[in-house]
């Protein structure tokens, strides 16, 4: 029977972040109750080729009649669990604000402009080995009410199934070198320092387009099921 | 050492890229059950909507099994965004008990709850009140308090099953550790 390992202290966010101060009253005040692993917990959703849009894995150019304003860039990564094993075929979902920082959202009044020939949605599927790979712009950086003068880092959000109910991951992607990254409260939520900077991008030279986008690799691991039971778990 | 990527919060624009339509609807008319509705709201600390969040649930059919079929157009999972009022509502059958190597559970739908406010989803589940048997010998039901777990039992309201979710509060709901 495949078990799934908890996850270790530190390494997702605490819901209680006094410093994200959205998590006030949101964030629940008992201690999460231990449940056994059963069929509802280790088995999941998936979603494939049939949930896909068309044109959802390039972001510049899905609105007809003009291209997105921005620095082009190719996303792309891996998928795995945490014992190494691709997620294949499995769903990928992103969004965006766009390159002046801006969400095509009714509640975004953020005075930046918005951009007509870009969305800010995307998808992609992974392929056989879990590799992911889609187009969009360089998303720009924006203001929001957490503290004085705070600013979310650059991110683009992203959105997995893995093979469990209890593999569902949220979470976003950061860009190397953003100066706003340590004055964060979401990102600077994560207690574990290395599990933080897994979720910033590399820049990739190697997979960069002459004449025509930058590279950024952004490798995703979800929980996965361990041949053996875990010791002392249920 | 792990290696596991971290959570982050959906935030309070997640409807741009997870908003599907009809997501909210897991049977068709030919799916074999007892067509259900099943909704509620989403309640902050001072027992205020919840606006911006996103519910997602994941269920067996009427016969205990996991996974969707196309031929009865069952879909085992859904998704929906709340309205400005902090109420979801499902369009389902009721779920069968599903047995493993645990025991037999109680008819029961999984739920994760994501928000603007929350680094990492919740789970939580929703039972249903007429089931008492079958929830009083529920191996998960079981791991919680007694007194507790009334938060997780949806009560029913004419063709409809009601559940309020408390993210904190005296009425907080019971969430899990998976
Ligand atoms: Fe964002």
């Amino acid at each position: 029977m495949f078990r799934y390992r908890r996850v270790p202290a530190g390494v997702y966010p605490d819901n209680d972040t006094p410093a994200y101060r959205s998590s006030e009253k949101r964030a629940p005040r008992e201690p999460p109750v231990a449940i056994p692993h059963t069929l509802s917990e280790t088995l999941g959703p998936r979603f494939g080729a049939e949930a896909l849009r068309a044109d959802a894995n390039d972001m510049t150019c899905q609105v007809p009649g003009g291209i997105a304003q921005g620095q082009r860039i190719l996303v792309h990564g891996r998928v795995s669990d945490e014992f190494g094993r691709p997620e294949a075929h499995a769903l990928v979902e992103v969004w965006q604000a766009n390159a002046a920082g801006r969400y095509r959202h009714v509640n975004d009044d953020h005075d930046a402009p918005l951009d007509p020939y870009f969305t800010g949605a995307g998808q992609c599927l992974t392929d056989a080995d879990g590799h992911y790979a889609f187009y969009t712009i360089e998303p720009g950086a924006y203001p929001w009410g957490n503290h004085a003068n705070a600013w979310r880092p650059r991110h683009i959000h992203f959105s997995l199934f893995g093979p469990a109910w209890g593999s569902r991951l949220v979470t976003q992607m950061y860009f190397p070198g953003d100066p706003l990254l340590p004055f964060d409260p979401i990102f600077m939520g994560i207690a574990d320092a290395q599990a933080r900077e897994r979720l910033v991008s590399c820049f990739d030279l190697a997979r960069t387009e002459p004449g025509r986008a930058l590279a950024y690799r952004f490798d995703i691991v979800l929980r996965g099921p361990a041949e053996t039971p875990w010791e002392n778990r249920s | 050492m792990s290696v596991l990527t971290p959570s982050q919060t959906v935030g309070p624009y997640f409807h741009i890229g997870l908003d599907w339509p009809d997501a909210h609807r897991l049977a068709g008319d030919s799916t074999p059950g007892t067509p259900i509705v099943l909704q509620g709201r989403l309640l902050d600390g001072d027992g205020a909507a919840v606006p911006d969040a996103m519910i997602e649930i994941w269920q067996a059919d009427a016969s205990g099994r996991y996974g969707s079929d196309a031929v009865s157009g069952f879909r085992g999972a859904g998704r929906a965004a709340v309205d400005a009022n902090g109420r979801f509502a499902f369009e389902t059958v009721k779920p069968g008990a599903v047995s493993d190597a645990h025991g037999t559970q109680a008819p029961h739908v999984n739920v994760a709850v994501f928000a603007r406010g929350l680094l990492v989803h919740l789970f939580t589940r929703i039972y249903f009140a007429d089931e008492s048997a079958a929830n009083a010998a529920d191996p998960v039901l079981t791991c919680v308090p007694a007194a507790r777990r009334e938060t997780l039992l949806a009560r029913r309201e004419g063709d409809a099953w009601v559940l309020d979710i408390h993210l904190q509060g005296t009425h907080e709901t019971v969430f899990f550790d998976v």
